[in-house]
């Protein structure tokens, strides 16, 4: 009888382990760089639980994408690349596909098709910035305000930011020039076609740091996402700039008394690259997490827990409600026509050629 | 302690200005919250300037007038600023009356030498009150967060509902998130493992270097104490980027291993430093009578020396431990995600997401260290009494 029960369970066991090697090809394990928090989470729900009960795979995960560049840099050089999968903005990518640290990806090979059968290079469109980047999500930097401190009448137009008289008190800008030269100039009246032709020149940057500082006593300069929602809460400031998904949190889930501003604000890309020089069982795991993570109904999934809008443009008829507040999303993307009259798309090959100048000459600026 | 000098009342020229500086200082303080620093300034010296000398002159009897003026004070502040606002005034308002009769008295030389100047005495009291303030700078930012992390909300504010002592203000929401989310569940747990063993390295190692670096005949000595040191000595940033990139080649990279090693090797200078210091009251002819009587050098190690500097491998080993328990630095490079300890996840937690569950690991590992470091100076306490430099 014992010995009955001990075959069986053995048998039984054999069987698990054959099936679970189906595809024994594939690394069991792996490991995906992404920002930590909401942002995390909503991967965590969407993509990393489904595939885990799917495939049996064990994910990590890890919050560096902050220091996704310096770190695939410094694993590149010990030959000792621990990441599988990385979650990184588009002008990161550009940068580390250019620098042979990401693999190029082909997306009519590597990922799904839309359910209509639109191919994948069509379904995301424009949104394939790099030959290594795979877009996840269309995400804004804009600005919240806080509603009982800017009297009877609210800001609707983000040069707001730069009228410290209707609006006194503090504000809090990225402590970088990306977004903050393209607001600046626009408020002090060039056209927004005009914009980046100004920002060439050397005058057009000083015009636009001398509109900044007609602020600077008034400016607080953050540098983690997590900063202007925190001061906001605090009533420290009056109005700041930061991501649109940080403030959708202060605005529904913490019940804050602040509102968006979605006037002149900048898209932004948010996706996965994998690292290059992976073995190839981790390789072929890392891109059928990539072809599953990222098709259709995975990307518009996402935005059930975070008010990020899915890059795919046959995503964007199946975003539902908010998992938990049960609320609308549509209306808190930042692609929604609404809140997307006046917007700017970050210009990655402006910043690519000029970031290095413009950021020393706004470093100096600032230590002015 | 019995009083050393007669005291004898003191003349409103003198009492009244001191006390209306003391009242300026206060002052300052109520006059930048309210918004006019100045005028709290004027306003607070005139105020218990007056009250100094209506205390003293007219109504002359210090409890009463005591706590005539912390409830004046009390409402006062509980209508500038509601009940927070009201228990400080009540703490400043007993303070000042206090203030006025302890000058107006004399009381201050009481127990002070009698032969000392005036101006000595101002020292005296000057010394104390720039060392209580010291002490103050350096405690309130550890202070400040234990309220916070019982806060409602999930921002680092003092909210309204807090301010007014609302039990609605309050939660212990960022606790329960700490014990039963996965995230700082694992870290905790990672942080429990690697610490203990890297700590158990650096004792060992430790002490034993301790002890052959104390032996006359070993050679160069002072050079490889040096070495041994610098890790306590060079910026930990450059130790963490060499040791990543030495450990990557060696497969030690990502790998608990890696994470204890290199704590370990942070944690060796503490114990050598210690146990080195203990080892100087240690009386070498100890050992060479247990010698003497047949004991070989181990066993005379565990039953003689051990037992002895056993105060200073344990200081040293807390030190370690609280090194390895606190570290950020040298985990982010020598760890990968699977031995994140609970420093980086506090490190990654703010910087994306500020979360009061940070705070609330904060008042926890505040605790955890004040229980540490009181064992530690309890031990170091039983060494001194044991080497008889102190009679208690």
């Amino acid at each position: 009888m014992k010995l009955t029960k001990t075959l069986l369970a053995s048998t039984a066991l054999t069987v698990a382990a054959g099936m679970a090697n189906a595809d024994g090809h594939m690394a069991s394990e792996m490991t995906i760089v992404s920002w930590g928090g909401a942002y995390s989470n909503s991967q965590q729900q969407a993509y990393h639980n489904p595939y885990m009960e799917k495939t049996g795979v064990n994910i990590i995960n890890d919050e560096s994408s902050a220091e996704a560049v310096a770190k695939l840099r410094a694993m590149n050089e010990a030959g000792n690349v621990t990441w599988d999968v990385v979650d990184v903005v588009a002008a990161d990518a550009i940068r580390l596909c250019d620098e042979g640290l990401a693999m190029e990806i082909d997306p009519d090979e590597h990922l799904a098709a839309a359910p209509d059968g639109t191919s994948a290079e069509d379904d995301f469109g424009d949104l394939l910035v790099s030959d290594c980047f795979i877009p996840q999500i269309v995400y804004s930097t804009t600005f919240g305000y806080r509603t009982d401190m800017v009297g009877d009448t609210p800001p609707t137009s983000v040069c707001a930011v730069f009228d410290t008289e209707a609006y006194p008190g503090k504000r809090a800008l990225e402590k970088r020039p990306i977004n903050n030269m393209e607001w600046a100039l626009l408020c002090d009246g060039v056209a927004k076609e005009d914009v980046y032709d100004v920002l060439e020149t050397d005058e057009g940057q000083q015009q636009a740091l001398d509109k900044l500082a007609t602020i600077k006593d008034d400016v607080i300069w953050w540098s983690a996402g997590a900063d202007t929602p925190q001061l906001l809460a605090d009533g420290e400031i009056v109005m700041g700039s930061t991501y649109n998904g940080r403030l959708f949190s202060v605005i529904e889930e913490q019940n804050q008394p602040v509102a968006m501003l979605w006037d002149a604000q900048v898209f932004d890309l948010d996706g996965w690259i994998i690292p290059a020089g992976l073995s190839d069982e981790r390789k072929a795991r890392a891109l059928d997490y990539i072809y599953f993570a990222t098709d259709t109904q995975r990307l518009a999934d996402q935005a059930k827990y975070i008010s990020y809008g899915p890059a795919r443009a046959s995503s964007a008829p199946l975003v539902s409600t908010h998992a938990e507040l049960g609320i609308d999303m549509a209306p808190h993307m930042p692609t929604d026509p609404n809140n997307a009259k006046n917007t700017f798309l970050y210009n990655y090959e402006f910043w690519a050629d000029y970031r290095d100048d413009i950021d020393a000459k706004f470093q100096a600026w600032l230590a002015q | 302690m019995a009083a050393l000098t007669p005291i004898s009342r003191k003349p409103v020229s003198f009492y009244v200005p001191t006390v209306a500086a003391g009242g300026a200082v206060a002052g300052m303080f109520v006059g930048t919250a309210q918004g006019s620093t100045l005028l709290g300034i004027v306003g607070g010296a005139l105020i218990m300037a007056a009250a100094a000398y209506v205390l003293t002159q007219i109504i002359k009897a210090e409890t009463p007038g005591r706590w005539g003026l912390a409830i004046l004070c009390a409402v006062a502040g509980f209508a500038l600023g509601g009940l927070p606002a009201g228990l400080i005034g009540a703490a400043f308002g007993w303070f000042f009356g206090w203030f006025s009769f302890w000058l107006y008295e004399g009381r201050y030389r009481a127990y002070l030498a009698p032969y000392l100047t005036p101006g000595q005495v101002l020292w005296h009291y000057t010394f104390r009150v720039i060392c209580g303030a010291i002490l103050v700078f350096l405690i309130t930012p550890i202070i400040v967060v234990m309220p916070l992390s019982f806060n409602a909300q999930d921002f680092f504010t003092f909210t309204p509902e807090m301010l007014r002592f609302d039990p609605a203000g309050y939660s212990i929401k960022h606790y329960e998130d700490f014990f039963t989310n996965s995230d700082w569940q694992g870290a905790l747990a990672n942080s429990v493992k690697i610490a203990p063993a890297a700590t158990l390295l650096s004792v060992s190692f430790g002490t034993l270097a301790a002890i052959g670096l104390s032996q006359a005949h070993v050679p160069f000595r002072r050079a490889i104490m040096a070495i041994l040191i610098s890790p306590m000595i060079v910026p930990l940033i450059i130790s963490a980027a060499g040791m990543y990139f030495f450990y990557s080649r060696i497969g030690l990279q990502g790998t608990y291993l890696g994470v204890v090693l290199a704590h370990a090797a942070l944690g060796i200078p503490f114990v050598i430093i210690t146990v080195t210091a203990t080892l100087v009251g240690f009386d070498n002819s100890l050992t060479r009578a247990a010698a003497n009587m047949g004991a070989n050098p181990v066993t005379t190690f565990f039953r003689v020396q051990m037992p002895l500097i056993l105060p200073g491998v344990i200081s040293g080993g807390l030190f370690a431990f609280i090194t390895s328990f606190d570290e950020v630095v040298v985990v982010l490079f020598v760890g990968s995600a699977g031995q994140k300890t609970l420093p980086w996840q506090m490190f990654t937690g703010l910087r994306e997401q500020i979360s009061p569950t940070i705070l609330a690991v904060a008042t926890i590992l505040v605790i955890i260290s004040i229980g540490l470091l009181t064992v530690v100076e309890l031990l170091r306490r039983r060494s001194e009494r044991l080497r008889g430099m102190s009679p208690g």
